[in-house]
């Protein structure tokens, strides 16, 4: 058997097809936003400038980009230093953490929310009423596959011990050891994961809609249902986020013990 | 001792909500405890829409699986450029992730009924693509479901195509084996783990979606997770533990479908470098 030397036929028929059907609703979007909201025909920026000066717009994806954040925040102080006493302290807990990454699989948001909603009914407003307190604790628990499969890939490409034993011997505390002298070592790691739970709540539907938080996607369905070419422009917007959101990850993954699941999403 | 945080959050808010669906399933619309809920499942019109999910579910992860595996094989194989295989994965990462609202969005845009190529057909090829039937519909939901599938599929089961030793290759024609025996006694059964294994990833992935059905159909397509959601955005008032009665169901399925995937998984590692 020879090898081959240019690409074989069947494999660039396949290859422009798929290109063809992923790229082909990107451009209609595209092509979509910039007719004319009396006539349909090309070309107009109308739509952007709607967008642009809708303050619903800009007031959703703020309160969707401060989640984002607190998500990030409140994971991070979670997931790390637990990830971090799992590999130096009991490593044998490591598949537990592993086996319970996979549970949100089959508890999926639209199970979760229900048994959130239910459970949570009568607690006090600023929890409950509130999306800083509800939707971010429940958006911790989805961040929390993605957060560990890249804590746990950037803690393995270090040495957790020899640091640690380093660090101490020199007199630092444990928080100073945590944060002066392991996390500039899963930096990459950490904005990985970071990067993953921007995407994931910046597109959350399932849960913010159930328990009728306004965050971004929300807003983002109400221009579907009233206007058909702006609600073009904003998908766009939304979709450059996740491209940036995603790219930013990819380009930390090629550093060092950043090779995160990339799976995450909000269908 | 350090990870007592952690446990108490995951019980807080995974475990003790997961376990409220399950107990609540089996509470009474007032008081008491009832199997009615959970025994309505059976009956229509639910049955219709566990039958509506799982359809939609194997149809997307079979022809998803199908068309990723393909794509994965076609970028990895011998003489395609390795720039091109970066390029699949990199834009698998992100189409994997778009989902939901904007999503169904792109596709409205695109084949619904004013969309790009719907008018395109119409006008330039005189083609009715729909022929009365529209987007907006469980064939609707599947074409949508794809635009995340089968990127999905390409990102499993790359690493266990780059796990197909190209040595097994050489030493199957060394031994006289022609292409068609080298995939039905190594290629195949070495890929079957895996393959199995992103299926059911795939399986679950779709039967847990709600925001891209919910948006593309407005609610019209009663796939289960749609008809939960109806009990809280305020269209039906009913019985809330129906709905966890239904959550349950869901639970059910994909607590099967985890318990067949750990064992492929384990099976599945042991050729992937």
């Amino acid at each position: 058997m020879t090898t081959r030397r240019f690409i074989a036929p069947s494999a660039a028929v396949w290859l422009l097809l798929g290109a063809a059907y992923f790229i082909l609703p990107l451009v209609a979007t595209f092509l979509f936003s910039l007719r004319q909201l009396q006539t349909g025909h090309c070309c107009t920026v109308a739509s952007y400038t709607w967008v642009i000066h809708n303050g619903q717009f800009w007031s959703s994806l703020r309160l969707s980009v401060e989640l984002a954040l607190e998500t990030i925040a409140v994971s991070l102080l979670l997931y790390v230093p637990t990830v971090y006493w799992v590999h130096l302290k009991v490593p044998k807990l490591r598949p537990v953490l592993a086996f319970m990454a996979l549970i949100p699989f089959v508890v999926p948001p639209i199970v979760l929310v229900v048994g959130l909603l239910n459970f949570y009914k009568g607690t006090p407003i600023w929890f409950y009423a509130q999306p800083w307190g509800f939707l971010v604790a429940a958006y911790v628990v989805l961040a929390f596959p993605y957060m560990f499969f890249s804590l746990d890939s950037g803690f393995r490409a270090i040495d957790v011990h020899t640091l640690t034993e380093a660090s101490q011997s020199l007199g630092a505390s444990w928080g100073r050891t945590l944060f002066q002298v392991i996390l500039p070592n899963i930096r990459a790691a950490a904005l990985a994961g970071s990067f993953l739970t921007l995407a994931i709540v910046l597109g959350e539907f399932t849960i913010a809609n159930l328990s009728q938080f306004h965050t971004f996607p929300i807003y983002l369905q109400y221009v579907n249902e009233t206007q058909a070419y702006a609600a073009g422009a904003a998908t766009l917007v939304s979709f450059g986020i996740t491209w940036a959101a995603m790219l930013s990850l990819l380009f930390v993954g090629r550093k060092r013990g950043a090779r995160a699941s990339v799976v995450a999403g909000a269908r | 001792m350090g990870t007592v945080p952690f446990f108490a959050y995951i019980i807080l808010m995974l475990f003790i909500p997961a376990g409220e669906v399950l107990v609540g399933a089996f509470k009474g619309a007032t008081h008491g405890w009832t199997t009615s809920n959970v025994s309505q499942l059976v009956h229509q019109p639910y049955l219709h829409s566990y039958r509506e999910s799982i359809e939609i579910s194997l149809v997307t992860a079979l022809l998803g699986g199908a068309i990723g595996l393909a794509l994965a094989y076609a970028a990895i194989r011998d003489g395609t450029p390795r720039w091109i295989r970066s390029m699949l994965t990199t834009f698998s990462g992100v189409a994997a992730n778009f989902g939901g609202i904007p999503l169904a969005f792109a596709f409205v845009a695109t084949l619904g009924t004013i969309g790009i190529a719907t008018q395109f057909m119409q006008r330039q090829l005189h083609l009715n693509v729909w022929q009365g039937a529209d987007l907006f519909t469980k064939t609707g939901v599947e074409i949508v479901y794809l635009y995340f599938q089968i990127p999905l599929m390409v990102l499993v089961i790359a690493p266990a195509i780059d796990g197909l030793r190209r040595e097994w290759r050489e030493a199957a024609s060394n031994l006289g084996a022609n292409s068609w025996q080298f995939w039905r006694y190594v290629g195949l059964p070495v890929l079957m783990p895996s393959v199995l294994g992103a299926l059911i990833l795939l399986f679950g992935n779709s039967f847990a979606a709600y925001a891209t059905a919910y948006s593309l159909t407005n609610g019209n397509v009663y796939i289960v997770p749609v008809v939960i959601g109806a009990y809280y955005t305020g269209n039906v008032s009913s019985n809330p533990h129906l709905a966890q009665a239904l959550a349950l169901g869901m639970f059910v399925v994909l607590a099967v479908m985890m318990a067949l995937y750990i064992p492929l998984q384990r099976r599945a590692a042991r050729w992937v470098r």
